[in-house]
């Protein structure tokens, strides 16, 4: 026990005492507000967005190859705290 | 030409009505001239914040529908000549402006003042659009809460879709003893997390409840610490460059003691 701690437990801070479970508990609230940001914010993508996106992305990639856009899936890979771009682009053949 | 001012949060609760009283207030003490407008039909409050509800003949709702002149239903504070409320209907339903309605309205005010401020009713929906439509600028409030903060950013979001882009934040209700103990999330990780610009910040302060309870905004208050926050922030409206408020607390010998050893 470090004498900070050591003074903290004979002048507690508050009238209402807090235990150790309690202390420290904004780290807590910081990771669950990222978390749910990230679904907010993840959910918050309009689909004019998207569909511009889509668009771009086919123009870019036929530059260097031939795909099959009817077969292009596009979408958003939600896990734990992380949001990925997840595209699969089925490739007919490279441009020479 | 006024500067036209939104003070909304997207949660209740936060403070958005006790921080346009004390904005319009705070920049009425200035010498600036000032409207306020209650935006929250139905539900108004910022009357009572301000003392101003006896006051009331008629209201934003009677304004827009033809039934009185904007003259009639600007109330004009004893306390401050150039400070003003136009009150929010009571009675009628959120329905009752339209988006186009408080635009126009917005503009037949803003040769008259310096700054108007509108207080945005809670929420997402139809008052939150008609009060963001006629205005320049947004002042986001917060409070360091999960909840709070997770509004905050969406309406961060929705503010930058309806061309309000990049809007002040006001941190309200911050309890220094529970950030310096890490139970309370600062003012650096709120900022880390919305990434906009800070306006101010504004401390927990039980002189914000008494002065709710005179009707006499805690900005006139000499010795109210949140009213000093207020202060600052008005001042930073009017383009002055005021260092962030000091909250951290000095008041005994052993919290002293304890803040010394802490920073080890």
């Amino acid at each position: 026990m470090s004498f900070s701690e050591l003074l903290t437990k004979f002048f507690p801070k508050d009238e209402n005492k807090k235990d150790d479970k309690n202390h420290g508990s904004k780290d807590i609230a910081k990771e669950r507000l990222r978390l749910v940001l990230v679904q907010d914010r993840g959910n918050s993508i309009p689909d004019e967005m998207l569909l511009k996106l889509r668009s771009e992305l086919i123009d870019v990639i036929s530059r260097y190859m031939v795909i099959d856009e009817s077969q292009l899936d596009m979408g958003f890979n939600k896990s734990e705290g992380e949001i990925a771009l997840v595209a699969s682009i089925p490739v007919v053949r490279i441009k020479q | 030409m006024g500067v036209v001012y939104v003070v909304t949060s997207g949660k209740g609760g936060v403070g958005k009505t006790t921080t346009t009283a004390n904005l319009g207030a705070g920049l009425a003490k200035m010498g600036k001239q000032v409207a306020m407008l209650d935006t929250d039909i139905g539900l108004r409050n910022l009357d009572v914040v301000l003392g101003l509800e006896n006051r009331i003949v008629y209201d934003v709702v009677d304004v827009i529908q033809g039934r009185c002149r904007l003259k009639q239903a600007l109330i004009k504070d004893k306390r401050f000549e150039n400070m003003h409320l136009l009150p929010a209907a009571q009675t009628k339903d959120k329905t009752a402006v339209s988006e186009q309605q408080m635009v126009e309205l917005i503009n037949t005010l803003r040769p008259d003042f310096d700054y108007i401020i509108i207080d945005c009713p809670a929420g997402i929906e139809h008052g939150f659009k008609n009060a963001i439509a006629g205005a320049d600028k947004a002042i986001v409030v917060t409070a360091p809460e999960v909840s709070a903060v997770r509004d905050a950013d969406r309406i961060i979001g929705l503010l930058e879709a309806h061309g309000l882009g990049e809007p002040y934040l006001i941190i309200n209700r911050i309890r220094p003893r529970m950030v310096q103990s890490g139970d309370m999330m600062s003012v650096e990780d709120m900022l880390e997390i919305l990434a906009v610009d800070l306006l101010g910040i504004v401390p927990d302060d039980d002189s914000i409840v008494t002065s709710t309870n005179r009707g006499e905004p805690a900005v006139l208050d000499q010795f109210s610490k949140a009213g000093q926050a207020y202060r600052n922030i008005t001042q930073r409206l009017c383009g002055a460059e005021v260092p962030l408020l000091d909250l951290t607390e000095k008041d005994g010998f052993f919290s002293r003691l304890k803040t010394l050893f802490a920073s080890r």
